[in-house]
């Protein structure tokens, strides 16, 4: 438990040795999501703290009216674990729910970070919220820190009261004597409560059981929701401060290419501008008005220098090359490499090979980026307002393009209207803050739609070769992918079946170089790869004449869970039962975030339009302990959705080095019209929770590329499945 | 020239250029920040508002063409979250991100108001063109559905 004396040290040391935890960090977490704009989006002070409270460790204050105030270091982007985390707290705290009031942690990475790896007990390192790693992140930390509190809590009672801590208990909200049968409240206990330096150590044996669980399990209402029904919940783009200007930026149409001159003198004189801003890879414009900043954009004319890597790119023929890199020789090293793939495929009795596609998608968060950067009259600090997933990475690049230590950079989380791995990079951030500096004064920087989709991070097109081999008995021996592409880590998740019982593996990726932006989409590579490995799965199943569940199931052997999943939703499908007429139905199975999913897709198909229509959808998933079960479903109706949207419609190419698509109309997601009912069951399970924002994704292609098959006998090889696709495979 | 028109009950002016569009004078010149810029097409439904009492997309009216005109915004669908859209949002669970739900709820009440019980077809006709990427159309269509069933129930008539 060094780590966790060592924070509160830290803690206090920050504090100036007082108890009061709102004294120091007030305003950096603090977003005050009430209702009410003005007060709301005023600058806020320090916390009320004139009433008596105390602060127990980095976590929690309670008041003296018995209000309990749980941090949570989490950004919420609509994945509940800005409530999820503090129930893990409350829950081994024995906090009374009804007064627990969610706040936004500080973004102090050395207090309330949690290390890569998630799960483990180390504190400090990162306050990123992606790779559905907060709530398995930190659930351990959390409950042994809220036991701690706990503690600390009973200590003070049984000195009070000076009976034995072992003759105390709590139940919600009190300490209870049960020899005596006095009671008495949290919030009664900090007004005398003493919170040593070293908060008491607390083994995991200590924890609760699940039995006991009152909060864990029992889906507690998500904090975030209230005010996202009402219009009150804050995102970057609400936020307004006092003599705020407005800015647009427009940036290179190829990525990354220099401007090299622009009409300045016509942009500056235009009506309500007050400055023009030179990027590297763009010319922000700042105006009195959003409307004075948006026409002058629009009387931009920008030369670009020419060199940028992606000058001249064409995605369709790049994607069309990489046949010719998967013909050619191997680059090196093998990813992972099991027994002697090249021999066992020599030595099979069948074999089998296919080539699997997927285009670039662009990750469509509906809210467009956007941030409020407040840099001071001298240059030395900044106050700024941002939706993001790496707000402790944000606050240090804010520092480092102000070249200012990081404590003179006040950041205050907002609402994210969506992330899906977009909100991890802090650019938009950053240029807010470049803006700001050139006037001295607030600006709110709105990137357009049109800019989030041409300056995205896109995740990577790919090529996917699998081959496999099959003996006389059946029993698949050999196994080989090979992907291609420009995204290197992106590429490589999901790319590994270990899970799958096959002796000789072999795992390849072959690189090639665009100079387009790529960066993490929801569940990563996990879409691709398993919709590549899933659907070559069924088409060796349909070569074999086996069942798809009863080959997965046989490949599963070694991993009884993931068996069970499957064979949960063939249940809840009725596999064996077969589709209403003029459906199919299709299976796949996947790991991501230490979860495992199997889905079934039921679907039809529009002859005349190639139009795929998904009618329904079951997922069964194993994703240990479900902290929040509502919201935990939900996680996975939403990444089913995404998935199939990436399945069926959303498709992003580059001509000329310039992205094609330019808004919701020619970059299409799902709409509701297009979504299936989705059913979505979850495994019991006393094991630690896994993570649950992905593993709806990359279970979604695969099955309804497989329904398709089951359908039509013919594969689809091509993510997005659009109807001119579909068209040219029936057609064959 | 000043527009006056009548928003969430109640009259306002604003001096914006008549060009302006209505979204951005209720977020950036009124304070009224709960309906969303989403993509300034008309194209994705964060926008949308009540003019009248329809539906309508405020990233592409004109601030001139609500000259005498009503006004509802999300901060006025209720003062208290206690439309059934809203009580019924809040029991499905609907929002994540949230980011899209103004607009989502804004054109729902339109549905409510003209066809207090639709059919779960015309619910997702009326949706449709309301882009929701956290995939929260399968909640938002229950939610629908139970606003409807208490607004027609015989003793649960709130609003």
């Amino acid at each position: 438990m060094n780590a966790h004396t060592q924070s509160r040290r830290n803690f206090l040391r920050q504090a100036g040795g007082g108890l009061s935890f709102a004294l120091v960090f007030g305003p950096a977490g603090v977003v005050n999501y009430r209702r009410g704009l003005p007060d709301a989006l005023a600058p806020t002070d320090s916390p009320d703290t004139s009433a008596a409270e105390h602060a127990f460790g980095a976590w929690v204050r309670i008041a003296t009216d018995g209000e309990v105030v749980i941090y949570s270091p989490a950004s919420e982007m609509g994945q509940g674990s800005m409530t999820a985390l503090p129930v893990m707290l409350a829950e081994e705290m024995d906090a009374d729910w009804s007064r627990v009031r969610i706040e936004h942690s500080p973004v102090e990475p050395a207090v309330y970070g949690r290390g890569w790896g998630g799960g483990g007990r180390g504190r400090g390192g990162s306050m990123m919220t992606a790779g559905s790693m907060a709530v398995r992140g930190y659930y351990m930390n959390l409950r042994l820190a809220g036991a701690q509190i706990r503690r600390v809590l009973l200590d003070s009672v049984a000195r009070e009261w000076g009976v034995p801590v072992g003759e105390l208990a709590t139940e919600p909200g009190l300490v209870v004597h049960a020899g005596s049968g006095r009671r008495i409240s949290y919030g009664d206990i900090a007004a005398f409560a003493q919170v040593p330096d070293e908060l008491p150590e607390v083994a995991e044996s200590d924890l609760k059981s699940p039995g006991d669980f009152r909060l864990i399990g029992h889906s507690v209402p998500r904090h975030d929701i209230p005010d996202k029904t009402d219009g009150s919940a804050v995102y970057a783009l609400d936020v307004q401060v006092p003599g705020m200007l407005y800015g647009t930026i427009v940036r290179s149409p190829v990525h990354e290419a220099a401007p090299a001159s622009f009409n300045e003198a016509e942009v500056r004189g235009r009506p309500g501008v007050v400055a023009t801003v030179t990027l590297d890879y763009g010319v922000g414009v700042i105006a009195e008005t959003v409307e004075d900043a948006f026409a002058a954009r629009d009387a931009m004319e920008i030369r670009w220098a020419g060199g940028a890597r992606a000058e001249g790119f064409d995605s369709v023929a790049a994607l069309a090359a990489y046949t010719g890199i998967a013909d050619g020789p191997s680059q090196g090293r093998p990813m992972s490499e099991s027994g002697d793939a090249a021999a066992a495929m020599a030595g099979a009795a069948r074999r089998y090979e296919a080539d699997y596609f997927n285009d670039y998608v662009y990750h469509a968060q509906m809210e467009p980026l956007g941030a409020v950067a407040s840099v001071n009259a001298t240059g030395d600090g900044a106050e700024v307002w941002a939706g993001t997933q790496a707000p402790d990475a944000a606050r240090g690049a804010i520092a480092r393009a102000l070249g200012v230590p990081l404590e003179s950079v006040t950041f205050h989380p907002c609402y994210l209207g969506g992330g899906l791995g977009r909100r991890t990079m802090s650019d938009y951030i950053v240029e807010a803050v470049q803006l700001s500096e050139a006037v001295r004064r607030p600006v709110k920087l709105i990137w357009t739609r049109e800019d989030d989709l041409q300056y995205g991070a896109f995740r990577p097109m790919s090529l996917q070769r699998l081959t496999a081999g099959v003996d006389a008995a059946g029993d698949l021996t050999a196994w080989t992918h090979t992907v291609i592409g420009d995204g290197r880590g992106l590429l490589a998740s999901g790319i590994s079946i270990p899970y799958y019982d096959i002796p000789n593996q072999r795992i390849e990726m072959r690189t090639a170089r665009h100079g387009v932006r790529t960066k993490h989409w929801r569940a990563v590579g996990h879409g691709p790869n398993k919709f590549a490995i899933e659907t070559f799965i069924d088409e060796i199943a349909r070569g074999e004449g086996v069942d798809p569940v009863e080959l997965r199931r046989r490949l599963l052997r070694g991993t009884p869970g993931a068996v069970a999943v499957l064979d949960e939703v063939a249940g809840m499908a009725d596999w064996g039962g077969g589709p209403p007429s003029g459906r199919a139905r299709g299976v796949a199975f996947a790991e991501r975030s230490g979860s495992l999913a199997a889905g079934v897709a039921e679907i039809s198909v529009d002859e005349a339009s190639g139009r795929i229509r998904v009618h329904r959808f079951w997922c069964a998933c194993d994703g240990g302990t479900i902290v929040q079960p509502h919201n935990a479903r939900a996680q996975i109706e939403g990444g089913i959705v995404n998935g199939l949207s990436t399945a069926l419609t959303e498709r992003l190419t580059l001509a000329d080095g310039r992205v094609e698509q330019s808004n919701f109309h020619d970059y299409r997601i799902l709409r509701m019209s297009e979504t299936p009912e989705i059913e979505v069951r979850f495994m019991p399970s006393n094991q630690p929770p896994m993570g649950l924002g992905e593993p709806g994704v990359p279970v979604a292609a695969g099955a309804v590329a497989n329904a398709f098959a089951a359908l039509t006998g013919r594969p689809l090889r091509h993510m997005p499945f659009t109807p001119e696709r579909v068209l040219r495979v029936m057609e064959g | 020239m000043p527009t006056t028109f009548t928003l969430n009950g109640k009259p306002v002016t604003s001096d914006a250029p008549g060009t302006s569009m209505l979204l951005w004078v209720l977020r950036e010149r009124l304070g009224l920040t709960g309906t969303r810029f989403g993509c300034g097409l008309g194209e994705c439904g964060a926008c949308t508002v009540h003019l009248d009492g329809e539906a309508v997309q405020s990233c592409r009216l004109r601030l001139a063409r609500v000259e005498g005109r009503e006004v509802t915004t999300i901060e006025g669908l209720s003062p208290d979250r206690s439309h059934a859209l809203q009580r019924a949002w809040i029991e499905e669970e609907v929002p994540q991100c949230g980011y899209c739900q103004s607009g989502q709820l804004m054109q729902a009440a339109s549905l409510l108001a003209a066809n207090p019980s639709p059919t779960r077809d015309e619910i997702v006709e009326h949706m449709d063109g309301i882009l929701c990427r956290c995939g929260t159309y399968g909640r938002i269509i229950r939610a629908i559905e139970r606003a409807s069933a208490a607004n027609t129930a015989p003793a649960g008539r709130s609003r």
